[in-house]
């Protein structure tokens, strides 16, 4: 009789802990694009193919971003961004690894947008930064649309910057995150 | 039994724990795309003198001018060769990224010249360990006839050269190309030149930084009257890219600038001093932007 009842709850506990552990939200499209305010010159550059996975229980938070997807106006910009500054051969990818603060303050089953505050390593170029933004989340019919906009310095990571384009290239860089995920 | 309950409970917990961090970026796999081509093998569309395998980007226009000097051993008088200059200007389209077109004139002979150059393959991560290009072109001597009494044929002032480009970029620092040529004249003046001329080149570049290399070019004239006549064309310089501009510094015993002149009619021995300095500016422009930063 016992042994029943043992059976029953734990059967019970891991079908609550399955239904937990699928609340897991990812693309391979996100949308990432950075740009640089130079005084003499303005750069822009666009990633659609940015891979992102949120865990909505624990709010874990990852983005993997191969740097030779992001797409410049000018093709020679981009040769040079991948060849010159960020190495892409020796550091193919950009990533960030952290978390949602204040997961538990949005409610995944009721459509609207929340504030959230991410906290997290960030590694560009080889480098990893600890990194704190806000961002917002928004529950949209079972998807989730995550928005931020923050700078990086780059010489934080590394990145350096010749004096020959001192004017064309801005020291901190804009990053605006504009993901869409799924489950 | 309370026990085994609370121990099988806390079990079933720490199981839902397990989906950290790390366990979430392994579910995104790995992104690296299966095959990916090597890109910046050299900084610009030409080595020195020659062409290299790097074409100009799709919808990109890169206009170049190219400049060379005297003689350096021609004395102060002449200001050691800088008195003196052959130009040629010409312009570079990407019809697209493995199709170039291109044109330029030259003031040696009052050159025509146009081309067309292929990327056959490319070199990449996975299979392919070279880059292969096709080059071909077709040049137009303008100047006025010798004799205008005599019967002159159009075709006569075309001459055409064949190429093809083998290179590899071994590291960041190192890459190298072999260019084996094939020059054709329509005429030539006397009966015992060659009006068909095998040459190969082979050259490369080695970054000094970022943004600086050390690039070497030599075309080797294969056993003939032309290789009697002729000297093999040698040039030594520099590549200095900035934003837009790639600038080659450089030093040739070569005085023409465009392909049949420097491969098959080069006057000049460096050991005697007949070095000309030369340079080329090489400058890119966008002129059709990527669909995704067209304004609709």
């Amino acid at each position: 009789m016992k042994m029943k009842n043992l059976i029953k709850i734990t059967a019970i506990l891991f079908m609550i802990s399955g239904s937990v552990f699928g609340q897991i939200y990812k693309t391979k499209n996100g949308k990432i694009s950075f740009f640089s305010d130079g005084q003499s010159e303005k750069i822009e550059a666009i990633n659609n193919q940015a891979s992102a996975a949120l865990d909505a229980t624990k709010g874990d938070l990852v983005f993997k971003v191969l740097m030779k997807s992001f797409e410049f106006e000018k093709a020679l910009m981009q040769e040079h961004f991948n060849e010159n500054y960020v190495e892409s051969a020796k550091f193919p990818d950009a990533t960030f690894k952290g978390k949602v603060i204040n997961i538990s303050e949005i409610n995944f089953a009721k459509n609207g947008k929340y504030k959230a505050f991410v906290e997290g390593d960030m590694k560009i170029h080889g480098v990893t930064k600890k990194v704190k933004q806000n961002g917002s989340i928004e529950v949209k019919d079972g998807k989730i649309i995550i928005i931020a906009k923050f700078p990086i310095i780059l010489k934080d990571y590394n990145i350096k910057i010749p004096k020959a384009v001192i004017n064309n290239i801005a020291e901190n860089v804009d990053i605006t995150v504009n993901t869409t995920l799924e489950k | 039994m309370q026990k085994i309950t609370v121990s099988i409970i806390l079990f079933v917990c720490l199981f839902t724990q397990n989906v950290k961090s790390q366990d979430l970026m392994d579910m995104l796999g790995d992104e690296k795309p299966a095959k990916d081509y090597i890109t910046a093998t050299f900084k610009t569309t030409h080595l020195i003198l020659g062409q290299s395998i790097e074409n100009v980007a799709k919808g990109n226009l890169n206009f170049i001018i190219s400049h060379h000097f005297g003689r350096i051993n021609e004395g102060s008088y002449n200001f050691w060769g800088l008195d003196q200059s052959t130009i040629r200007l010409g312009v570079e389209y990407g019809i697209t990224d493995k199709l170039e077109i291109g044109l330029g004139r030259s003031s040696f002979q009052k050159t025509f010249d146009g081309y067309v150059k292929y990327k056959i393959f490319r070199q990449d991560n996975l299979k392919m360990p070279v880059s292969v290009s096709y080059f071909g072109s077709m040049a137009i001597n303008t100047l006025k006839w010798d004799d205008p009494t005599r019967e002159n044929y159009f075709s006569s002032r075309l001459s055409f050269v064949n190429q093809i480009l083998i290179a590899r970029k071994f590291n960041n620092a190192l890459s190298l190309q072999l260019t084996p040529s094939f020059v054709h004249k329509n005429l030539v003046k006397r009966n015992i030149d060659q009006n068909n001329i095998f040459a190969i080149g082979a050259g490369g570049r080695y970054k000094l930084t970022q943004r600086l290399s050390v690039n070497a070019e030599y075309y080797y004239l294969l056993p003939g009257q032309t290789a009697d006549d002729f000297d093999n064309s040698l040039s030594l310089g520099f590549d200095i890219e900035t934003g837009g501009h790639v600038f080659q510094l450089f030093f040739t015993n070569s005085q023409p600038l465009f392909e049949r002149g420097f491969i098959t009619e080069t006057q000049g021995k460096w050991n005697k001093g007949d070095v000309f300095f030369g340079f080329n500016i090489i400058r890119t422009f966008t002129i059709v932007k990527p669909k995704e930063f067209r304004k609709s």
